[in-house]
């Protein structure tokens, strides 16, 4: 028999706090999260090593090719792909849609993305995320866009790049405005960090934090035309937490390869003979889009404010 | 005595916060994503994440062995969360297929045990073993033990109701193993309590190399 030395817990269970939505982004670092649109797709991020994978009806470059409104998946598809895995299940809200979230919740997912990726709801007003017992995570351009959905309650942040293009370069701007604001931020005093709040359009505490902590109060990820191995340890050497891979996994050659790969990539982004071995050989990569060719009106980082 | 180093697995997951929790106790620590960063080590600490990938990333270099050996050898070994499902002999829950498992510590786990993320919970736990104030944990889709073998000792157990009630911190020689995070607390205890067990190793070590 075992010892028992009588430890038990004292009064309730919290559920819903803010340390547990943002404790499991913490759990995802050092992680790719996948774009799945099917159980079987599901089941193969799994075995490639996904920490977590995203469930939606079309992968971003087939919202970009197909047009027309883009809204939360059917409740169905979302069931399959948890029954499917063991790994978080994360699903997309449309920007300000939060009946949409409401019924994701209820599903059981573990994070809700809302999405610059879908057609926005509301044009003036995020989620009100701190209604939520699930954590949300919001796409970003800036530090100043990063701090106002946090100050809206978002437990994780991630870029928002320019999905379903394959191209890195956007993501890339937008990991770079984040960094080097909060290295600007470590060099101020308190007067010139009230001027910067105003001038971001952040809350000040928000931004006291993080100049103290010297990063984001929360977990952030790449997002948005991440393709390659090299890529997703270029996010990484840029120093975000994690990546997330949407079109660039299931719009090539060989998927599995291709995730196995990423994943590999996104634990040893410091080790070039590792990254050489682990990008050779990957059949083909989704065909990007130059960034320059796309109208503003088919930028989808720019929906969100 | 020689200075410690205690090694973080770092495949994945939340190992950067262990490191800085073992700074603030003042270890020396390190990453370890290959074999050959085990040399040297005093103790290792398997961090909370998922266990699948972690699982799949350490097979791909080859730690899957050098880790098993790592523990059979009786070297003190802290898994967190997704850490603990990696030490445990036995485990419910798995994804389709299983997944490999280090193993040496003599429990069964459920994974997800509380369920999904909604299901996530803070709470404060009585921990003879660390005394007053009681512990606050934090449980993110997290496993429980169900079953533990004779040489285990239970440090923790967490009561839901009347009729469930689950380990969720054990000991068992060099292995400690939490179920919740408590590196992501400012509490400091359990990785006093790592170190110490680390200490301790040592100290038996060197008694039976002189002696």
């Amino acid at each position: 028999m075992s010892t028992e030395l009588n430890g038990h817990q004292n009064g309730q269970m919290e559920k819903g706090t803010f340390a547990v939505k943002a404790g499991l982004a913490q759990m995802l670092k050092g992680g790719v999260i996948m774009d799945v649109v099917t159980p079987e797709q599901a089941r193969i991020a799994e075995e490639a090593g996904a920490c977590a994978v995203m469930a939606l009806e079309r992968v971003p470059a087939d919202i970009r090719r197909d047009g027309g409104v883009s809204r939360m998946s059917d409740p169905d598809m979302i069931k399959g792909i948890i029954e499917a895995v063991t790994i978080p299940v994360m699903a997309k809200a449309r920007i300000g849609h939060f009946v949409e979230a409401q019924i994701l919740e209820a599903l059981g997912v573990d994070y809700i993305d809302e999405s610059e990726v879908l057609t926005p709801a509301d044009e003036e007003h995020h989620i009100n995320k701190h209604k939520f017992g699930v954590p949300f995570v919001c796409g970003c351009r800036n530090l100043g866009e990063a701090l106002r959905r946090i100050s809206e309650g978002a437990a994780m942040i991630r870029t928002k790049g320019e999905a379903g293009t394959g191209n890195v370069v956007e993501a890339v701007r937008h990991a770079r405005a984040v960094y080097g604001d909060i290295r600007r931020l470590q060099t101020m005093d308190e007067d010139e960090l009230f001027a910067f709040a105003k001038e971001i359009r952040a809350p000040y505490a928000l931004v006291k934090e993080t100049a103290s902590l010297g990063r984001l109060p929360v977990v952030n990820f790449a997002a948005g035309g991440v393709a390659t191995p090299a890529d997703a340890a270029l996010m990484m050497q840029l120093g975000v937490d994690g990546v997330f891979v949407g079109s660039g996994i299931f719009k090539s050659g060989d998927p599995a390869k291709r995730a196995y790969a990423i994943v590999q990539a996104v634990t040893h982004y410091n080790d070039p003979k590792i990254l050489a071995e682990i990008s050779t050989n990957l059949g083909e990569a989704m065909v990007g889009i130059n960034i320059e060719t796309l109208s503003d009106s088919e930028k989808l980082a720019s929906r969100g404010w | 005595m020689a200075k410690l180093t205690i090694g973080v697995l770092a495949l994945q997951g939340a190992f950067a916060e262990h490191i800085n929790m073992l700074g603030k106790v003042g270890v020396a620590a390190r990453t370890v994503r290959k074999p050959s960063e085990l040399d040297g080590l005093d103790g290792l600490i398997i961090p909370g994440g998922e266990s699948t990938t972690m699982a799949l990333v350490a097979e791909r270099w080859g730690l899957v062995q050098p880790l098993k050996a790592w523990v059979q050898a009786g070297k003190p070994t802290w898994g967190t969360c997704a850490g603990m499902i990696l030490l445990s002999d036995r485990a419910t829950g798995q994804k389709q297929g299983g997944q490999a498992l280090i193993g040496g510590l003599d429990v069964t786990v459920s994974r997800n045990y509380f369920g999904r993320q909604i299901d996530s919970f803070e709470a404060e736990l009585s921990v003879p073993k660390l005394g007053d104030p009681p512990v606050h944990a934090i449980f993110i889709r997290a496993p429980a033990i169900i079953d533990t073998g004779a040489d285990v000792t239970v440090l923790a157990r967490l009561t839901e109701n009347a009729q469930r009630s689950v380990a969720v911190a054990v000991q068992a020689g060099p292995i400690l193993a939490t179920a919740f995070h408590p590196e992501l607390t400012d509490d400091l205890r359990w990785h006093e309590l790592f170190v110490n067990m680390v200490t301790i190793g040592m100290v038996t070590e060197y008694a039976e190399g002189s002696g």
